[in-house]
């Protein structure tokens, strides 16, 4: 390219074609991830969206080596990967396990849990949509509270979601993984800073790509970045990273209205002021936590 | 299909011994033309474009490519999500029907 300079990387080695929804933040996600990344990367994806998405046999939009796996085998697959490199002497080459929230936080977590107690050289991602989209919408444990879906409906009844979010991070920080982070689409640039910082870890990284859904969250589909950047402008999902156990939190100087985040979806149409008046409370709480953390942890 | 009877099989006694076999070949899903779905239209007024490549940046099918200095909608794969128009700093961007044919 002559003349001005793009703001990211020009490799592309995801292919238009593929069958994702419009307005798709999984599609972000996985672009970005693979600018990152490279051509030298094998990526393992088990049953979520991103197992659709590329075509059917033997199409695919990636440019790169892909694992199709079961449910809850991304992270033993991406291990089993690594270690038939490291048989054949092979170090150059990226080993990248992709999920949704399902694969991770639920299904998939036993899996992940064993990897980084091994502490593989490999990089595990989340990309977060908030519920089993792919199969139409169903709860899963990291979709928020509040949340209307297909399996915690709002009729007569309201029997939306009363479950906190799990939080995955936290999860891996306890298991004491070198390098986890929480990542936003709509700052493409952080997270590709942060997948490189992952890849050039000596063992296990973990991170969690928010991706915003436009089918899932009732939500038109030209609103996927600006809901993705209000999302961390509201606190509900705060960028940072942790590397060896020392908290860097990324902090705005904008702020957004969790309610507004709120109301432009149409999962949480149902809720009252009071309600959002009560999920605000706790991202608040956990944000000046996530704060503390960061202070404790910097001084040490 | 009769099994192979014992003696018959392939005696692989370490994975050195599998033969290669292709786990996956590169036909690339180019050849499907997702802008089928499209029911808007992205129309950019090249006056207005200060080619700053955002768009380019935030399209999820990577349907937008940079020639040179300024973006080409690949208006066979373009969904019309209307991220782009949204996304445009200058406003360059409009999303007008596609007619009925």
């Amino acid at each position: 390219m002559a003349g001005k300079k793009l703001p990211l990387p020009e490799e592309e080695l995801m292919d238009p074609g593929h069958v994702g929804c419009l307005g798709c933040g999984g599609c972000h996600a996985m672009r970005y991830t693979l600018k990152a990344t490279g051509p030298r990367t094998i990526i393992s994806i088990p049953a979520c969206c991103w197992a659709v998405m590329p075509g059917v046999y033997p199409n695919t939009c990636f440019n790169i080596p892909h694992i199709n796996t079961a449910f809850e085998v991304t992270a033993a697959s991406i291990s089993g990967i690594r270690a038939a490199l490291d048989a054949r002497g092979i170090e150059d080459i990226t080993v990248l396990g992709w999920a949704g929230d399902g694969g991770t936080a639920d299904i998939g977590i036993q899996a992940l849990s064993g990897m980084v107690e091994r502490g593989t050289k490999a990089m595990y991602i989340m990309y977060d949509n908030e519920a089993y989209m792919n199969t139409g919408i169903q709860r899963s444990s990291s979709t928020p509270i509040g949340a209307w879906t297909t399996t915690t409906q709002v009729g007569k009844v309201r029997d939306y979601k009363r479950a906190p979010k799990k939080n995955m991070v936290e999860i891996m920080v306890a298991h004491g993984i070198p390098y986890t982070a929480t990542a936003n689409i709509a700052w493409p640039k952080d997270l590709i800073a942060k997948v490189k910082k992952a890849m050039a870890v000596d063992g296990p990284s973990f991170i969690h790509i928010f991706a915003p859904c436009p089918t899932g969250w009732r939500y038109p589909p030209d609103r996927t970045l600006e809901i993705a950047r209000m999302a961390t402008h509201a606190k509900i999902f705060p960028l940072y990273e942790v590397e060896n156990g020392v908290y860097t939190v990324k902090k705005f100087k904008k702020e957004a209205s969790i309610s507004e985040y709120m109301m432009m979806q149409g999962r949480f149409r149902h809720l009252t002021q009071e309600e959002i008046g009560s999920i605000s409370e706790s991202v608040v709480r956990w944000y000046d936590k996530l704060l503390k953390f960061e202070l404790m942890t910097q001084e040490e | 299909m009769d099994r192979p009877r014992k003696d018959e099989r392939p005696d692989y006694k370490t994975w050195k011994d599998i033969p290669l076999t292709p786990v996956c070949n590169f036909t690339t899903i180019k050849g499907n033309p997702t802008g089928g779905w499209r029911t808007f239209r992205p129309i950019v007024d090249m006056d207005k474009c200060i080619k700053c490549g955002i768009c380019w940046q935030d399209c999820p099918d990577a349907a937008i490519v940079w020639e040179e200095d300024h973006p080409v909608w690949l208006y066979s794969h373009c969904k019309g999500c209307g991220i782009c128009a949204r996304e445009c700093p200058s406003d360059a961007i409009e999303m007008e029907l596609e007619v009925k044919i």
